[in-house]
């Protein structure tokens, strides 16, 4: 007897986004509804079609939602709180509730003003105009970090960047991969923040020192904006505007424990290392199959943890697997096609989704020439992790 | 005593017993009754033997550097004047590790595995902080 699986039981049918800027003027709630009319039409369905929410994150709450989109019956909402692993693991939670026939068209929105209200510069600042958000990474932050100045992303996650490169050698040349892949990327991205704005070696190279390893050009953006998917069976994606790209594995993962990061028995075991075999598994497909690759990219280096949870390399690795172009889009596994957190905007990873189902169209900016296959990866909340296998 | 500026501990419930233990030079770590198992951060229950009785054990103090960051742009205004320092991870005996500060050592001497032992530093009237430097036995 075979178990349930969600393998193909559900597809992305419409992608929707607004501008990526630093300075929208606009609530987020706005731009959410905004992206979110561009998803719904772009796949050709009606805003009264959608009956069910899956909402990545705390910026919006289903009840405007609706009540703005004129939804009456709303059969489904769900929320889920994995940070920048949420929108993929949404995707998860979307086909599920399509695959059992509890919703039919299944929203996925994302959006903030992740420069104008939520930069990291400015929100631990004790004159800060409205405390940080309380989460389940709160206790360890306040209690145990902060108190020795480290509070922020960048400071934090550069402990596993440290021990990895003190182990295997990894160095600021191979980190730099990431960061000149995702910009070169980006030169062909209208949509892109960092569009007409391309990047040497040298010039991030000479870029600030954040936190050891972490120069700034390590760093992903801070930007406003929103966007959105729509996911439906593949029964009513028959007869839309566009066609289907097909959810063929999807998982997440939870690195032990997941609320403290430096109690962690291996600093390399992370929620993709959970997440990425159940994943494969279900599409019974392998790393070695994929076209391309959106990988969460809030800094360089965690590509390259995710490089090996994935397993295209072992651990230790990914200082060679990286090297000669093989993340460029002509190379053995081109990553981040629209320029990914780095270039294009930091939209909690959820405009990986919406590349990776452009790139699925053979609609994309940077066209990946013929695939068939990819995956989006997620990363938020010190580590959890989420990993989507989609094909045409 | 100038003002102090940076961030302190919450130190509520549990978290607030840690730092009181610091506050007369103890470091204490919860150790299940049962399976003897250390632990940190303070949790409910043990996570090797689900049990919920433990006690706070005093720590040996001694351990090892386990990964750090020297930090160039401090992302609150306590910290501006401390850069560049390090956020160092150790690992104590006990198995159990520990964001803290390693004083005297220079920021060019970090490295995985160098021994550490613990200080204390008492940053307010009400608040000390554990500090490490390295052993000196080492």
């Amino acid at each position: 007897m075979s178990s349930f699986t969600l393998k193909d039981k559900a597809c992305i049918v419409g992608v929707g986004e607004t501008a990526y800027t630093r300075g929208s003027e606009q609530t987020v709630l706005r731009l959410v509804l905004e992206a979110s009319r561009h998803a719904i039409a772009d796949a050709g369905l009606s805003l009264q079609d959608i009956d069910g929410f899956v909402l990545p994150g705390y910026f919006v709450f289903q009840e405007a939602l609706a009540a703005n989109l004129g939804i009456e019956n709303l059969r489904y909402s769900a929320m889920i709180q994995m940070g920048g692993a949420s929108p993929v693991t949404a995707l998860q939670s979307a086909a599920m509730a399509i695959a059992t026939g509890v919703a039919k068209h299944v929203l996925v929105p994302f959006g903030w003003n992740g420069y104008s209200e939520a930069r990291v510069s400015r929100r631990e600042r004790p004159d800060a105009s409205a405390p940080p958000r309380e989460n389940a990474m709160s206790q360890a932050v306040r209690n145990y970090y902060a108190p020795y100045g480290a509070l922020a992303p960048v400071q934090y996650y550069a402990w596993l960047a440290t021990r990895h490169r003190e182990l295997y050698g990894t160095t600021d040349e191979d980190m730099a991969q990431v960061a000149l892949t995702c910009r070169e990327n980006a030169q062909h991205n209208p949509r892109a923040y960092m569009y007409g704005r391309p990047l040497t070696l040298e010039q991030y190279l000479a870029s600030p020192t954040m936190a050891t390893p972490f120069r700034i050009l390590d760093c992903c953006l801070e930007t406003d904006g929103a966007c959105a998917v729509v996911v439906t069976s593949p029964e009513r994606a028959t007869d839309l505007q566009h066609d289907p790209v097909y959810i063929m594995g999807v998982a997440e993962g939870h690195p032990y424990p997941a609320d403290d990061i430096p109690n962690r028995p291996d600093f390399f075991k992370i929620g993709l290392s959970f997440a990425a075999p159940h994943a494969f598994d279900m599409a019974g497909v392998k790393p070695q199959d994929m076209d391309f690759a959106e990988i969460y990219d809030c800094f360089t280096y965690v590509v390259m943890l995710q490089l090996e949870a994935l397993d295209f390399c072992g651990v230790g690795e990914s200082r060679h697997f990286v090297k000669d172009g093989r993340l460029r889009i002509d190379g053995d596994l081109p990553i981040n096609t629209h320029g990914g957190l780095h270039s294009e905007a930091h939209v909690w990873g959820h405009n990986h989704v919406v590349e990776a189902t452009r790139q699925l169209r053979h609609a994309a900016t940077r066209q990946v020439p013929d695939c068939e296959l990819g995956l989006v990866t997620g990363w938020g909340d010190f580590g959890d992790g989420s990993l989507a296998i989609l094909r045409r | 005593m100038s003002e102090y500026t940076k961030p302190l501990p919450r130190g509520e419930h549990y978290n607030g017993e840690f730092y009181d233990y610091c506050k007369q030079h103890e470091l204490r770590f919860q150790r299940c009754s049962d399976c003897q198992a250390w632990r940190h951060m303070p949790r409910e229950s043990c996570r090797n033997c689900g049990s919920f009785n433990w006690t706070w054990e005093r720590s040996s103090g001694t351990g090892k550097i386990f990964s750090w960051t020297v930090i160039y742009r401090a992302l609150h205004p306590g910290f501006n004047d401390e850069i560049p320092y390090a956020a160092v991870v150790v690992e104590l005996d006990e198995g159990v590790r520990v964001v803290s500060h390693v004083i005297d050592l220079d920021l060019a001497d970090l490295r995985i595995g160098l021994p550490v032992e613990v200080v204390f530093e008492d940053v307010t009237s009400d608040m000390t902080l554990h500090k490490f430097r390295p052993a000196s036995s080492a």
